[in-house]
Order: C-alpha cells, then sequence, then structure tokens
C-alpha cells in the first residue's frame, strides 16, 4: 500500500529525514517511536502532502503509484488520512458543515455526486455513535473551544467518516486521558479491517497498549535504527530511548 | 468645466427652482460655500492621504438626471431583503420609487426626506435636527448644499418598530454617469428600537457615484442597528458619510459589509453625549480587482461610563487596496471609558495592500483603550489541515477566510442578513460549498 524508499526531506534548507524505508500492507498495523526532534511528525506531513517539506531524494509510493508530486487534497483523496497532533480552529464551520464539505470534495474529485443529505446524516450519527460523541458537539464550530480530548477524538470521527486506506495518527496520544484514550483507540481499532492500514507516530508506548502494532520502527535523526515487532516498545518504554542513541553513535 | 465648477453652478440653476423659506435656502447656500472653498479632497490631507479621488472626479457625471425610469421587482429582487417582511424606501436614479416601496405614516414615519423638507408638520422636527450633526467637511456640504431626496425616519418614543427598513437606491444606466447625493435624517426617541438596512446598487456598468450623507438621531435608552450592504459593480463608488448622535443609555451598532464598488470610503462618526451609551462598529471587508474600500471611524466619547467597540476585519485580493483610520477621542470629563478597537487584515496577493492607522485622543486618566490592528497571510498550517482532509486549495482558503471574518457576524441580529452576506463571500470567494456559510 505504501512504500517509502531512501526518502530524504529539509524544511527551509535543513534536513530532517535522511533516508527512510518502510513498507506498509493493507491490514497492518505500524507505529514509529522516536525521541523528540527525530523527525516523526516531519514523516506524517511529508506522506499527507505538506508543501513546507521538500523531499529532496527518495520516493514514495502509494499503491504503486508515486505520490510526491501531488497535493494534499490529491493524497486525501487517494485514501491518505491525517490525524494531527494540533488540530486548528475554523470558526463559524461546524463540525457537521466541515465534515460535508471533504466529504463531497472527495467524492466531486473522483467524480462521484454529492451524498445525499440522508445518507450523510445517517453517516454522520453512525460514526458519532462510534466515538462516543454527542450530538450537540457536531453543530459546534469545528475545534473551537474544544478540549485536547475532544479535537483528538474529533480527529478520528473525521478519519471514521472519510474512511481512509491508509491513516496517519500523529501524536494521537498526547493530551489524552485514559477513558479519551480508550474511546479513541477503540475507534480506530472498530475501523481497521484487511483493506487499510495504520501508521501510529507516538513518543511514548501508552497508545500502543490499546492499537497493537504489527511492527514498531524507531526513528532517530532521520533515520529509522530499528524495527522489531510490539515487544521493541515494551523495551522503550522500559529503558528509554538512551541505548538507542548510543548503539547509533557508537 | 471641471466637476468642482459644473457642481457649483448646477447648484444656483437648482436652489433657483426651489421654492423655500429662508432657513433651509440659508442652510444650502452656506453649504455649498464651504464646499467652494474646501474644493474635493485630495491626498495632501491627513483624513485622505491613502485614498485618492482623482479617478472618481475626471467623470462628467449627470447631477439632475433628466429622464425617469422605472423597473420591476422581480428584476431587482435579489438585492432587497426579501424572505423576510420589511419597509422598503426606494430610489431609482436618486427619484423615489412609489412602486417599490412600502412606507408608514402609522404611529410612525417611515417616508421621504423631500416631504420632510417641505412639509410644515415635519418643520419642527427638521429644524431640531437636520444638519446638526452632520459636519462642513466638503464633502457633507456638497450633500447639504444638494440634498433634496432620501430616507426619512422619524419613531417615536416607546416604540419597537416590529419590521427592519431597508433603504435601496438603485441607479439604472440611463445616463452614462450619474452622481447622486442622497441625504438621510433618522430620528430615534426615548426607549424605541429600529433595524435599518442600507444598500447601492448599479444595475448596469455604467459610472456612478454617491456621495450620501446620513445624520442619526438616538435618544435616551434607544437602540438602533444598522447594516450596510456594499456590493456594487466595479464602476461605482460610493462615499458614505455617517453621523451618528447618541443619548444616555442608548445602544447603536452599525455593522458595514465592503464587498464590492470602485471606491468607497466610509466615514463613520459617532458622537456620545450621555453617560452608559454603547456604540459598536464592526465591517467585514472582502475586496479584488483594482477596489479601494477605506474605513474611516470616529468615536468621540464625551461622557462618562460608555464603551465604544470597533471590530473590523479585511481580506484584499488581486491589486485591491484597504485603509483603516480608527479615531477615538476621551474628553476629559469621559472618566471609566471602556473603547476598544481591533483592525484585522488579511493580504491574499501580493499587490494587495492595507493601511491601517490607530489613532488615540486620550485626555481623561481613569479609562480602558486598546487597540490593535494586524495584516498577515492565510495561516499555512490551517490550508494543510483543511486540504489533508480532502478540500482543495480554493475552497480551503475560501473556509478560512470565512473563519478570519466570522466573528463579525456573530452580533448581527437579523438572521436574514446573516445568510445573505455568507451568500455574498462564498459568491466572492468563488466557492460552492455545499451549505450556507
Amino acid at each position: 500500500m505504501l512504500k517509502i524508499k531512501n526518502l530524504h526531506a529539509s524544511v527551509e534548507d535543513k534536513s530532517i529525514l535522511k533516508g527512510i524505508n518502510l513498507e506498509i500492507k493493507p491490514g497492518e498495523v505500524h507505529a514509529i517511536m522516536g525521541p523528540n526532534g527525530s523527525g516523526k511528525s516531519t514523516l506524517a506531513s511529508v506522506i499527507a502532502g505538506k508543501e513546507d517539506y521538500e523531499v529532496t531524494d527518495g520516493e514514495i509510493f502509494f499503491e504503486g503509484k508515486d505520490i510526491n508530486e501531488l497535493a494534499a487534497e490529491e493524497r486525501a483523496h487517494k485514501g491518505i488520512f491525517l490525524s494531527f497532533q494540533y488540530p486548528v480552529e475554523i470558526p463559524g464551520v461546524s463540525v457537521t458543515n466541515f465534515m460535508k464539505t471533504a466529504i463531497n470534495e472527495t467524492r466531486k474529485a473522483k467524480g462521484l455526486e454529492d451524498m445525499p443529505a440522508k445518507d450523510m446524516l445517517k453517516l454522520i450519527r453512525e460514526k458519532a455513535e462510534l466515538l462516543e460523541i454527542d450530538r450537540k458537539f457536531l453543530s459546534r464550530s469545528l475545534n473551537e473551544g474544544f478540549s485536547g480530548g475532544e479535537k483528538k477524538r474529533n480527529e478520528i470521527f473525521q478519519m471514521a467518516m472519510l474512511e481512509p486506506k491508509l491513516a496517519i495518527l500523529d501524536e494521537t496520544d498526547s493530551g489524552l486521558d485514559i477513558d479519551a484514550l480508550r474511546i479513541v483507540a477503540n475507534g480506530v481499532n472498530k475501523l481497521k479491517s484487511k483493506d487499510n492500514a495504520v501508521l501510529v507516530i507516538t513518543h511514548y508506548q501508552r497508545l500502543l497498549d490499546y492499537i497493537v502494532p504489527d511492527f514498531v520502527h524507531v526513528l532517530y535523526k532521520g533515520r529509522i535504527v530499528k524495527s522489531g515487532t510490539k515487544e521493541l516498545a515494551h523495551e522503550l518504554e522500559e529503558k528509554g530511548y538512551d541505548w538507542i542513541k548510543e548503539e547509533v553513535n557508537a | 468645466m471641471d466637476l468642482k465648477e459644473k457642481l457649483i453652478s448646477s447648484f444656483w440653476a437648482f436652489e433657483n427652482h426651489q421654492n423655500e423659506d429662508a432657513y433651509l435656502h440659508n442652510i444650502r447656500t452656506e453649504a455649498i460655500k464651504s464646499f467652494e472653498d474646501k474644493g474635493f479632497p485630495t491626498k495632501k490631507e491627513e483624513a485622505w492621504k491613502y485614498t485618492s479621488l482623482n479617478s472618481i472626479l475626471k467623470n462628467d457625471y449627470s447631477v439632475f438626471p433628466k429622464l425617469e425610469n422605472t423597473i420591476e421587482y422581480n428584476d431587482v429582487k435579489k438585492y432587497f431583503i426579501h424572505d423576510i417582511d420589511t419597509y422598503k424606501i426606494v430610489f431609482i436614479d436618486g427619484k423615489y420609487s412609489s412602486h417599490l416601496s412600502q412606507t408608514t405614516h402609522d404611529g410612525m414615519d417611515i417616508c421621504l426626506m423631500s416631504s420632510a423638507l417641505s412639509k410644515p408638520k415635519y418643520r419642527i422636527l427638521i429644524e431640531n435636527y437636520f444638519n446638526k450633526i452632520a459636519k462642513n467637511d466638503s464633502l457633507t456640504s456638497l450633500n447639504t448644499a444638494f440634498s433634496s431626496e432620501g430616507a426619512y425616519i422619524h419613531i417615536p418614543k416607546n416604540k419597537m418598530v416590529a419590521k427592519p427598513i431597508q433603504i435601496l437606491h438603485f441607479s439604472t444606466g440611463n445616463e452614462s454617469a450619474i452622481m447622486l447625493q442622497p441625504r438621510n435624517l433618522i430620528v430615534v426617541d426615548e426607549n424605541s428600537l429600529v433595524q435599518i438596512i442600507e444598500r447601492h446598487q448599479s444595475l448596469t456598468d455604467n459610472t456612478v457615484l454617491t456621495n450620501s450623507v446620513t445624520e442619526v438621531f438616538i435618544n435616551k435608552r434607544a437602540i438602533v442597528d444598522y447594516y450596510k450592504i456594499q456590493n456594487d459593480n466595479l464602476n461605482a463608488s460610493l462615499i458614505d458619510n455617517s453621523y451618528i448622535n447618541q443619548k444616555q443609555e442608548s445602544i447603536c451598532s452599525v455593522h458595514t459589509f465592503s464587498f464590492g464598488g470602485k471606491l468607497t470610503r466610509n466615514n463613520l462618526n459617532f458622537f456620545q453625549h450621555g453617560e452608559r451609551i454603547n456604540s459598536t462598529l464592526k465591517g467585514i471587508t472582502i475586496i479584488g480587482d483594482k477596489q479601494h474600500v477605506d474605513h474611516n471611524t470616529l468615536v468621540h466619547h464625551k461622557e462618562p461610563n460608555c464603551e465604544s467597540h470597533q471590530d473590523y476585519k479585511g481580506v484584499f485580493g488581486e491589486n485591491s487596496t484597504g485603509v483603516f483610520n480608527g479615531k477615538i477621542i476621551v474628553d476629559k470629563e469621559a472618566q471609566k471609558t471602556n473603547a476598544f478597537q481591533s483592525n484585522k487584515n488579511i493580504l491574499i496577493s501580493d499587490k494587495a495592500s492595507i493601511n491601517t492607522k490607530p489613532q488615540l485622543e486620550i485626555f481623561a486618566d481613569d479609562v480602558k483603550c486598546s487597540h490593535g490592528c494586524t495584516i498577515g497571510q492565510l495561516d499555512e498550517s490551517a490550508m494543510f489541515y483543511l486540504r489533508s482532509r480532502g478540500i482543495p486549495e480554493k475552497e480551503a482558503k475560501a473556509l478560512l477566510t470565512y473563519a478570519f471574518s466570522n466573528n463579525v457576524l456573530n452580533s448581527v441580529q437579523i438572521p436574514e442578513i446573516k445568510q445573505r452576506i455568507n451568500k455574498i463571500i462564498a459568491n466572492k470567494l468563488g466557492v460552492n460549498l455545499g451549505f450556507d456559510l
């Protein structure tokens, strides 16, 4: 589904990713862990198509096609979703209206008619239930005055609405209390199928107790320096990142 | 003959046809002399430093349109707020259109300036209020000299006017260039409430210059809610001179929505006479092309314990230019004044520009006055957020622009106006978002 080859990326001439190789197949859950500043969020943004980052070398294939030249919205239309660490507030635009726009723009890109209002409402209700979201919440302005937990839950709600093939969760666990974490993880797990994939980006192992990864990669200084299974995440939780740094720097 | 000379000679021709008493004749002749002395404002004057009238003064305007024209309601319905019942005072090329209007004399007067100026029963009000707060600057003086038609609204005390009043000025393109000088007088007595919607609309691409003057008197505890919708054609220019006089505990808000026109200048002046007065001035400007919008506001706090709130948002694209000049004066007596001013702008093109200037003159020592102005671009991270959800660049820009100006709409009391403004914004930004913003 996603194949990244020797990816180098920089922002304002500062090199951040220095040769990433990663392959994610349908049905898999991958986790990327790493200390602060290792390039985790950059990788997420580069896959989703943020223009601030310049890909200086390497390739990103999604379902066999090179997506490097595609705009963020085109990647979204192909089925890539990024859950933001810091979702943006949009005053005056309700969660419902925002979702209508996002879904219908995606349908338009695929040559489909707008989703009938009735179906849209049904879908919204269904997915809101999955994330234990109150109906009143849906008429509030997007992310405006939302608590940290509400913002993250709303991100996963949007993911549920858009049904992406590849969902990238960038630090979705940060700022969540244990109940919110459980709801968010539960939502992600229910959306999981053999046809889609999840890339979890996190600093801590906590979220991975709920969203269990098939593979864990450690990102350090812009490279994947270690890959393993979920046991690697436990090891990192126990021992921290210093031993990895020592191994790499040695 | 340039426009100034033409106007002065037209004035004398016009004045000789007026059969009126010395009172109005004196006001008009004083006014034309004032205009003659001052001439049109130029960029040398501080208040006009960033707005040049040169390009609009060179046209050969028809000052008194000879031909009368009619228009059918269905052709202009879209310019009305038509989904609610309203009073309407409608002018076509400066002349009153009775068939498009809906006026009243039932317990209040919602009618014409020409009647008010000529009929004896209105004389006391005219003598008490007409031309009492309008400044004698050149453009206001010019309007005063020519003032003959416009809206006259008098709401007696303890009256809640149930329907909003729409004042609409259409120009039909009968003349290749026309100059209009509507004059409105609005007097709201104690404890009364009125909502007013004003719009100037050109129906063709012919050139129009409107130099409008509105005087509003708001007596004790009265409430006035005023909306100006400016979305005219690219050959239409508007100079709006509004003067608002508030008495104690009155509340007035003016929302100015500027989306159209070639050159728009809003001179909005508030004078507070009394305690615990609340004045609100809000605006959204979204322009492109070579459009120019200039907001020149004044709030004069003369007595203690009053408030004023100014919040103007501007979005400038292509080669458009904007000006915000907001002046707040707090007299020595006006202790405990709370005056707030904010002007935030987004430039969405490298060629667009905005000049913003707060001007605070505070002579009292126990006041809360704050002001802030910003100029920036649309937030790139926010753009990425929207686009990552499948929303294309143009639509994402529109949503963010809307979000940026949204707080100004929160204080709009008439839902149909909010809907209308949202539609105009979506239209202006060239998007169909699949829902009414």
